[in-house]
């Protein structure tokens, strides 16, 4: 199955992708044999049920776990051929994470926390500072630069975190779950900043999410179930 | 009051196995150098404690604070042969000996020279001091030039062996026995005849006249009539006071320097230990909560805590502690400020040291643990139970 | 450089573990640098002896003296420029414990062998025409508040008497090395108190040569004089006469040695201890790290590079803090120490084991941080 965006030239790539994790000895399968496509500027919404292994195919897209068997091509590079070094420089050129947790660094301010990945490029202080000011003014949060995470509400919190995973300019950015610990309110707020991300910027996204209405604001959802996608299935049977 | 169960603590320090077991050894290494200093200058002072003895008296020139600035003529030492007070020996002849004390540099097996003690003695010197025996070998014939040295100088310098010859004074001297004063001074020193050591080390005075009291009780009537005795300027001293003495500077020098380095070392370990509670108790906050929702109150939270904390200290100690078990075994050689000459002592541990120990290390956990059992009893529960 | 916010952001955020922590270790180097000092104290003496002056002594033992004879013998000996003596006084101030260094020296040549002693004319001319006069170093005279003018009473154990001397003159080293804490006064003065039998005998000669390489020569042709004489001498450089006057002490730096290790183990263990609860408590953290796309290496070098700071800023403060106390007080443990200070190679040694410390506990963190699998570390917390 592809999930819709054709014409558009394919971003993400899976083959065939298992997944599985061993806890003592044992063979727990995750992910039985996925395979998907993702057009570049395309949002999509993976679903299903707790365990169904919707984080781990996100983890895997974003570079930082690997598959057991199966290969993964993502903007251009064959993940499974890469060293980790190589994976991290990768990863901080092309992705933004998202958290259910924001998962912001507590002793720093929002501006040091979306700073954070410009610290890996080469760019001076003075271009960083614009940069980080131009993703806090995008989530609408220019005056908060100042504040630490405990100082700001968890859809601030969330706002933040997506700063930092825009800052950067990546082509892609995975959302594990992004409005899971938010009130309706601010659920909705960060989806329109998704959503308008992806239409003004043209990023790439992928979330995860059990919420039908996030689900709703995505271009395509696919569905997870045990391990495999729901649309295979159907097209299998 | 509801108590904490004392399993609690335990079971947590378990599961930190790691914190806890550096936590433990940081404080063990505290207790350790706390006893080994102790044991330092313990074993100095035990070394010339145990040198005098309870029944004997020396005798000094009045002013004198050690044996080196001593003068006692040879008329004066006859005048305090005769007293009644000494005893006498089986042959009735009184139990004392007057002996010359100069210091001599020797060569040390590491190749370095320092001061020892040579004393000249007399045959009955050695039954004088009832711990000194001779370990091997015989004692020196009057007349002779044979000497006999203490056990620890007999290991620590060259020449120095059963059957060696060493020079001195510009002679030639066999080393015809060794002496074991049991820990004390005489085993840093060299023994020979009197009567030959002063025309060859060119003394013609004695330095003291040592002898065994008939009873100790009258030591006080002898005191009083020697140094009463217009001829003489002498002073009359108990034996086991006046080397006991004689350990004062350096003892208090080393006794300084440990208290010095060991406080000192105890507050860093105690920021240490200080740390580790208080991560411990915020690791911890739910479950404090929980224990306050229950009912348990605020003092039981705080005294299990600094329970706790006490409870990994005092284990630290015993570490501690039985790591200084071993120390007992060491030997140093350090001057006596008071006759400038080396004395060899073996470190001593008494269970004192090794109780003061673990008792520095319980307040160390104490003091480490009060400040994080107040928080940790402090702590509002409703905050404490819905946090994650 | 640019990560060095996101280093003391920690630091900062954790204001009560980080100067707990610093300061453990702050203590650990004070207390470094306090027992280095001890033993480079010892050996100050021996950078302050001159390579040109030569020790005679009594050849059993310092405590034997050397009848004042000698001196002109001496004179004549070839290669020998100048002359002094002197003898170890061994007094007190009031009590036995306040216990510092005195020599009765011949006044007239003591200054001239002895340059690094630094003194105004005026001081030396009023020293020399006084003969109950002395001169003390300027460490005696701001821990008693001796000045110019002041009677001192120095109570004698090996000259026994009350001793009263004018001082005269307040002496500096040239170098740091120098000892300020000693009491001179003239010998003169001293012998002609002494009783009869006692006059006349010097502790030590003190013998300037041309140059260095004449001074074991100089060395043997005085010994050879005396050397059948029943006052043989033992004539030795200054630098291997206080060489052996260290040794007499046994083997304190052994003992030291051992002290020193215990308390830095005993801090490490601390430091290590705390530095893996504080990696322990930022386990997401560093995944997030990862994540935005931190390499192992980098995460590992910003971890260790936390515990560097740490300890270097206690090493710091704490070897500072040694240097500024021992150069403020007047600590010599009884005149055991005469110039006890903390020296440049001290502090040099005490940065280098904060920074060895700092790697060290850093160690076991950075390495698990390193190896921290991102997905995993991300599940055990959603």
């Amino acid at each position: 199955m592809t999930a819709g965006g054709e014409g558009k030239q394919a971003l993400i790539l899976l083959r065939d992708v298992h997944k599985s994790y061993y806890r003592d000895k044992i063979e727990i399968p995750v992910l039985t044999g996925v395979s998907m496509t993702v057009g570049a500027g395309e949002f999509l919404a993976l679903m299903g049920p707790s365990g169904s292994g919707k984080s781990t195919i996100l983890n895997l897209i974003a570079g930082i776990d690997t598959p057991t068997r199966g290969a993964i091509d993502v903007a251009g590079s064959s993940l499974g051929t890469l060293k980790p070094a190589q994976l991290s420089a990768w990863r901080a050129r092309n992705v933004g994470f998202i958290f259910q947790l924001y998962n912001l660094i507590p002793v720093l301010t929002a501006f040091q926390n979306v700073e954070l990945p410009l610290l890996l490029t080469k760019l001076n202080g003075s271009e960083r500072k614009k940069r980080v000011r131009l993703a806090l003014e995008l989530v609408g949060l220019q005056d908060r630069d100042h504040h630490y995470p405990h100082q700001l509400s968890g859809g601030q919190e969330q706002r933040v975190a997506i700063a930092r995973a825009i800052v950067g300019d990546p082509t892609l950015l995975v959302a594990d779950e992004p409005t899971g610990d938010l009130d309706a309110k601010n659920a909705a707020e960060v989806l329109t900043l998704l959503q308008r991300l992806n239409r003004e910027m043209g990023k790439t996204i992928v979330m995860v999410t059990h919420d039908p209405h996030a689900a709703e604001r995505a271009d395509a959802v696919l569905h997870l179930d045990k391990g495999v996608l729901k649309e295979q299935e159907a097209a299998r049977a | 009051m509801a108590f904490i169960p004392l399993a609690y603590n335990v079971r947590n320090l378990a599961a930190r196995r790691t914190s806890t077991s550096l936590t433990a050894l940081g404080i063990a290494a505290v207790a350790w150098v706390f006893i080994f200093t102790l044991a330092l200058a313990g074993g100095f002072e035990a070394a010339l404690r145990t040198t005098g003895s309870a029944k004997n008296a020396i005798v000094i020139r009045n002013g004198a604070s050690s044996e080196l600035m001593s003068i006692v003529s040879r008329e004066a030492a006859d005048a305090v042969a005769a007293q009644p007070e000494v005893a006498r020996a089986a042959d009735g002849a009184p139990l004392e000996a007057s002996e010359l004390v100069v210091i001599w540099n020797l060569e040390r097996k590491s190749g370095n020279t320092t001061n020892v003690i040579v004393r000249g003695v007399t045959p009955r010197s050695l039954a004088l001091r009832e711990n000194a025996r001779l370990l091997a070998g015989r004692m020196f014939r009057p007349g002779v030039e044979e000497i006999v040295v203490g056990k620890m100088l007999s290991e620590r310098f060259k020449h120095c062996g059963l059957n060696e010859r060493i020079q001195l004074a510009g002679r030639v001297w066999t080393v015809v026995g060794i002496l074991d004063a049991d820990g004390s001074a005489y085993d840093s020193e060299i023994w020979g005849d009197v009567e030959l050591f002063m025309p060859i080390f060119d003394r013609p005075v004695f330095q003291n006249v040592t002898l065994r009291l008939d009873d100790p009780s009258h030591f006080e009537a002898l005191k009083k009539r020697i140094e009463a005795d217009p001829r003489f300027s002498l002073q009359v001293r108990r034996e086991d006071e006046f080397y006991a003495a004689q350990s004062g500077m350096m003892a208090t020098l080393l006794r300084t320097l440990g208290l010095f380095v060991t406080l000192i070392m105890a507050l860093g370990a105690v920021f240490g230990a200080l740390n580790t509670m208080y991560a411990s108790v915020s690791s911890r906050t739910k479950e404090i909560g929980t224990l306050l929702a229950l009912g348990f109150s605020r003092g039981a939270v705080m005294l299990s805590i600094l329970i706790e904390s006490t409870i990994l200290c005092v284990f630290g100690g015993l570490i501690g502690c039985l790591l200084a078990l071993p120390v007992r075994s060491f030997t140093t050689g350090t001057m006596s400020f008071a006759s400038f000459s080396e004395l060899a002592f073996r470190f001593q541990v008494t269970p004192g040291m090794l109780l003061g120990g673990v008792l520095f290390a319980a307040c160390m956990g104490l003091v480490g643990g009060f400040f994080p059992a107040r928080r940790a009893a402090r702590m509002p529960i409703t905050e404490a139970v819905r946090q994650a | 450089m640019k990560f060095l916010g996101y280093i003391t952001a920690h630091l900062w955020r954790h204001k009560r573990r980080s100067f707990l922590t610093v300061f453990s270790i702050a203590v650990a180097l004070f207390l470094f640098a306090t027992l280095r000092t001890v033993m480079t104290s010892f050996d100050s003496a021996l950078r302050a002896s001159a390579d040109t002056r030569l020790v005679v002594r009594h050849a059993a033992s310092l405590v034997f003296p050397l009848p004042l004879a000698y001196r002109d013998r001496i004179r004549q000996v070839q290669g020998v420029t100048g002359v002094s003596y002197g003898n170890w006084f061994g007094g007190y101030y009031q009590d036995p414990k306040n216990q510092f260094a005195q020599f009765a020296v011949d006044v007239p040549t003591i200054l001239d062998l002895f340059p690094e002693i630094l003194l105004s004319p005026e001081e030396i001319a009023a020293f020399r025409a006084e003969r109950n006069s002395c001169i003390i170093g300027q460490g005696l005279a701001r821990k008693w508040g001796w000045k110019r003018g002041d009677t001192v009473p120095i109570s004698g154990t090996i000259f026994p008497g009350d001793w009263r001397f004018v001082v005269r003159g307040i002496y500096k080293g040239k170098t740091t090395d120098i000892d300020e804490n000693t009491l001179f006064f003239h010998w003169d003065y001293m012998n002609e108190a002494l009783p009869a039998a006692r006059q006349d005998y010097v502790g030590i000669y003190w013998v300037r040569t041309a140059n260095r390489d004449e001074a074991a020569s100089v060395s043997a042709r005085i010994d050879a004089l005396y050397e059948n004489s029943p006052q043989p001498t033992k004539t030795e450089t200054e630098k291997a006469f206080q060489a052996s006057f260290i040794s007499m002490m046994g083997n304190v730096s052994l003992l030291l040695t051992i002290l020193g290790s215990a308390i830095l183990f005993a801090i490490m263990l601390v430091t290590v201890n705390t530095m893996m609860m504080a990696a322990r408590e930022r386990t997401t953290e560093i995944a997030v790290l990862k994540t935005l796309g931190f390499t192992d290496g980098l995460v590992l070098r910003l971890v260790a590079a936390e515990a560097i700071l740490v300890s270097v800023v206690g090493g710091v403060i704490g070897s500072g803090a040694a240097w500024l106390v021992f150069l403020r007080s007047d600590f010599t443990a009884n005149g055991m120490f005469p110039s006890f200070r903390v020296i440049p190679e001290t502090l040099a040694w005490g940065l280098l084991l904060a920074v060895a410390m700092g790697l060290l506990s850093g160690l076991v963190p950075a390495v698990q941080a390193a190896r921290l699998r991102i997905a995993g570390a991300l599940r055990r917390v959603a």
